[in-house]
């Protein structure tokens, strides 16, 4: 049965729904296959020094931090891009100089870097890393992350970065 | 002094200081600058207070005014947490502003932030206690003390830091026991009728 005259009532009530639904965003749009960008996390950017240079490894080395850099969407690998890492290490502090290095992803989009082993500071073992766009001119949003180690006797870190274009 | 009294202070200063002993030997501090280090170690002293504050209230030691050595050791609280967080703000300043504006990645860092406020409330209504009267005083510094005490052993229970587990548990258990009985003691509950 089919209304043929919508009262006043059934007009505001179906307009106001529909605003409702789409202001929502339930209706998201169809992307199964497509890669969501990292999101920059809670603390990622604390004692950050922007710049630190790109090195072989970080003081003599001994913890492995490695990891994949790709592009939203299509998750296609980025080479070349620059990411920078930093922890509280037997070698040093957050905020040192010293605990500082950046490194370049290769062919695959994989970046390696070792620095000193991680020890656990201000309650956690974490490390902190950084995509940032101000020395990286590929057109790609700037990202913070602080990952956890599982263990603080860990001795390596997966950290996978997925960038959004600008 | 009588063979009960000789064994709380005893059983006390072993539950104080193996805790600070350990927390001594941690492999940690060898990583650590000496105003990081102080500041762990405020940290563990501000969490052993708690221990001796209740059962100093609820008349566990007997021979000196427990009152009196309760009000300095309130005092001692407030320098070791003032201590622990400028300590910690020098070490790591980003890390403590976001613990302070309650946007900390770190689950224990609230807990904390909860403890440190309720110090200072705790010590507040002390210091104005003649002035707001007796129920209000009790009610309020009662209900600081549970806020201090649950935030405190949450806090520490989650850190991974200089403090030994074994040592930390014991400790933290004890504070909560020492807690409640002086809070039974002392019949807070009472004032809420």
């Amino acid at each position: 049965m089919p209304i043929a005259t919508p009262t006043r009532r059934e007009i505001v009530t179906g307009a106001a729904a529909v605003l409702l639904v789409s202001a929502s965003g339930l209706t998201v749009p169809a992307r199964a296959k497509s890669l969501a960008p990292t999101p920059t996390m809670r603390g990622g950017a604390n004692n950050y020094r922007p710049g630190a240079p790109i090195v072989e490894r970080i003081g003599n080395g001994g913890f492995l931090t490695t990891g994949t850099v790709r592009r939203a969407g299509d998750g296609a690998p980025l080479a070349g891009r620059r990411i920078q890492v930093w922890a509280h290490t037997t070698e040093g502090h957050e905020r040192d100089a010293r605990s500082h290095g950046a490194t370049l992803t290769d062919a695959n989009g994989v970046f390696r870097i070792e620095m000193p082993q991680i020890v656990p500071a201000f309650g956690q073992a974490h490390g902190h890393l950084a995509y940032d766009a101000d020395f990286d001119d590929a057109g790609f949003e700037t990202v913070f992350l602080r990952p956890l180690l599982a263990r603080a006797s860990d001795t390596r870190l997966e950290v996978e970065f997925v960038l959004r274009p600008v | 002094m009588t063979r009960r009294g000789v064994l709380i202070r005893a059983a006390v200063a072993l539950a104080v200081f193996l805790p600070l002993f350990a927390a001594a030997q941690s492999p940690l501090l060898q990583w650590r600058d000496p105003i990081y280090i102080a500041a762990s170690f405020a940290g563990i002293v501000g969490l052993a207070l708690l221990l001796v504050q209740p059962l100093l209230i609820a008349g566990a030691f007997s021979g000196f005014s427990a009152r009196r050595l309760h009000i300095w050791f309130g005092s001692g609280l407030v320098v070791a947490v003032v201590l622990h967080v400028a300590g910690l703000w020098i070490t790591s300043p980003p890390d403590v502003v976001d613990v302070l504006l309650f946007r900390s990645p770190t689950p224990f860092a609230v807990w904390g932030a909860m403890a440190m406020w309720g110090v200072f409330a705790a010590a507040l209504l002390a210091a104005v206690r003649r002035k707001i009267g007796p129920r209000f005083w009790r009610l309020g510094h009662s209900v600081a003390v549970v806020i201090i005490v649950a935030g405190t052993v949450v806090h520490t229970w989650l850190i991974d830091g200089t403090m030994e587990v074994v040592t930390k548990a014991a400790l933290c258990l004890l504070v909560l026991a020492a807690t409640a009985y002086a809070l039974r003691k002392r019949r807070v509950w009472r004032l809420l009728r």
